[in-house]
């Protein structure tokens, strides 16, 4: 069981930022988030897109930003679980909280803030007759282990970096590597793009473009499955062990929409009168993952969010302790692996 | 301040005939948002840099629109219910030379 005083689920720029929050009340953190990485949207959709918006940052690409945020939070050690999602919560007799995943790991903490966004990162399922059927009986949106594929014949579908670096990758482990997709052109990294050129010049990877798979087969698992050419409606059979659609991610609130929250369009209802609690006391939400009047979707409006939060987890993990807020040029940063950053001193010496 | 006349079709089928502005920087997944005709979290949900498809909406009339970027063709190449119509519509920006369009939100991807 992993402890810690404050449990957020989300790692994007708000639930980082709260790390540092915390932090300065010597309160512990960790995050979990179903991404393998840190840094939530700014990191999976556009590392590589500027932000004009955040104060005294005139540009920062979002992938920057996100490792700014770690390097400013890293003092403060926060604990990470990624690529698993918060699944369960179950509230205890004394008014703290167990949040499990869906691997099973189990988090216990006075407070939980939902910093999730607009949810956890699902992949995108084509629209296909008797898809599910064939969910892991041959149909995967992701690859875990890529041995499983060994000797095996794999068509992947998609246009974008992750169907080309895995047709790559499974080049060398697969018997057969068949790449569809709607166009000729692929969006991706140039070297992998000449890469897949290159394999299939050398007969490695059977590329069938536009095309798309239109129908899967197969009693028990998959078999076969139909492709349709896009550009003259001719339609093949094609025998494969397996099918990997990898049509990129996209957000769904998920589990969390039944942990008894009130939900109002698509967020969570939170206090902004006072310090973004919901409807059940010690769970908050902050950033994009939350709603209230004249709400809006900036990380900016995050990072404040995060902060009055954490002065109200603070009061309720502490209620008799007094306590004023310091600025940290006034205080300094101490962290918890020891360092301690503070403004240098004035130097106090007569000029003759 | 100028406005012009925008019909869309939400994703119930019903037809609402909306005003939209002309000098705001607005695009069209923005008007819709705007009226909200259809639930926040359904609908640019990227923000508007055509990188994901939630704003797919199909062009009923024939006005004449700029071309796709390789970014909006790109993600159209992987979104569903994609038809000859089909746009994103971050990617339309409100000009005077819309005025009367006539469009139909494409449907929430599951």
């Amino acid at each position: 069981m992993i402890k810690t005083d404050i449990l957020i689920i989300g790692a994007g720029p708000t639930g980082l930022f709260a790390v540092f929050e915390a932090g300065l009340l010597q309160l512990k953190c960790h995050l979990i988030d179903a991404l393998p990485q840190p840094g939530g949207q700014c990191s999976e959709i556009y590392p590589k897109k500027p932000i004009y918006d955040i104060p005294g940052f005139p540009e920062v690409l979002a992938g920057e930003l996100v490792d700014n945020l770690m390097e400013q939070i890293k003092p403060f050690q926060p604990g990470f679980t990624l690529g698993e999602r918060a699944e369960k919560i179950e509230k205890l007799e004394d008014g703290s909280f167990i949040v499990t995943t869906n691997k099973g790991t189990q988090h216990h903490a006075p407070i939980i803030a939902i910093a999730g966004g607009l949810g956890s990162f699902e992949p995108r399922k084509p629209l296909l007759a008797d898809l599910s059927k064939y969910e892991d009986n041959g149909v995967a949106y992701m690859i875990k282990e890529p041995e499983i594929y060994r000797d095996k014949k794999v068509l992947i579908a998609g246009g974008g970096d992750s169907a080309l670096d895995w047709s790559i990758f499974l080049a060398d482990i697969a018997s057969e590597v068949t790449l569809v997709h709607r166009r000729n052109e692929f969006r991706g990294a140039l070297d992998s793009v000449e890469k897949v050129q290159q394999l299939k010049n050398q007969g490695r990877i059977n590329l069938i473009t536009p095309s798309e798979v239109v129908g899967l087969h197969g009693d028990e698992k998959l078999e076969k499955v139909s492709i349709k050419r896009t550009d003259t409606s001719e339609e093949i059979d094609l025998e494969v062990d397996n099918f990997i659609p990898l049509f990129g991610l996209s957000p769904k609130l998920g589990p969390i929409a039944d942990w008894g929250l009130e939900i109002e369009k698509n967020a969570i209802k939170v206090d902004n009168t006072l310090d973004y609690q919901t409807n059940i006391p010690g769970i908050y939400a902050i950033g994009d993952v939350n709603t209230y009047p004249g709400k809006l979707k900036l990380i900016l409006c995050g990072f404040h969010e995060a902060t009055l939060m954490c002065q109200s987890a603070y009061q309720r993990i502490f209620p008799d302790k007094k306590y004023v807020m310091k600025y940290t040029t006034v205080g300094g940063v101490t962290g918890f692996d020891g360092s301690k950053k503070e403004a240098p001193k004035a130097v106090i010496k007569s000029i003759d | 301040m100028s406005d012009i006349k925008i019909k869309i079709t939400d994703r119930d089928g019903v037809l609402h005939e909306v005003d939209a502005p002309t000098d705001m920087n607005m695009n069209l997944m923005e008007v819709v948002r705007s009226y909200e005709l259809a639930p926040e979290g359904t609908i640019g949900i990227c923000g508007g840099m055509a990188m994901c498809a939630s704003c797919q909406c199909y062009i009923k009339s024939d006005h004449s629109l700029p071309e796709k970027s390789d970014d909006e063709e790109a993600m159209l190449a992987e979104a569903f219910f994609v038809e000859d119509n089909s746009r994103l519509g971050c990617q339309i920006h409100m000009t005077d030379a819309l005025d009367g369009l006539e469009v139909e939100l494409a449907p929430e991807e599951a």
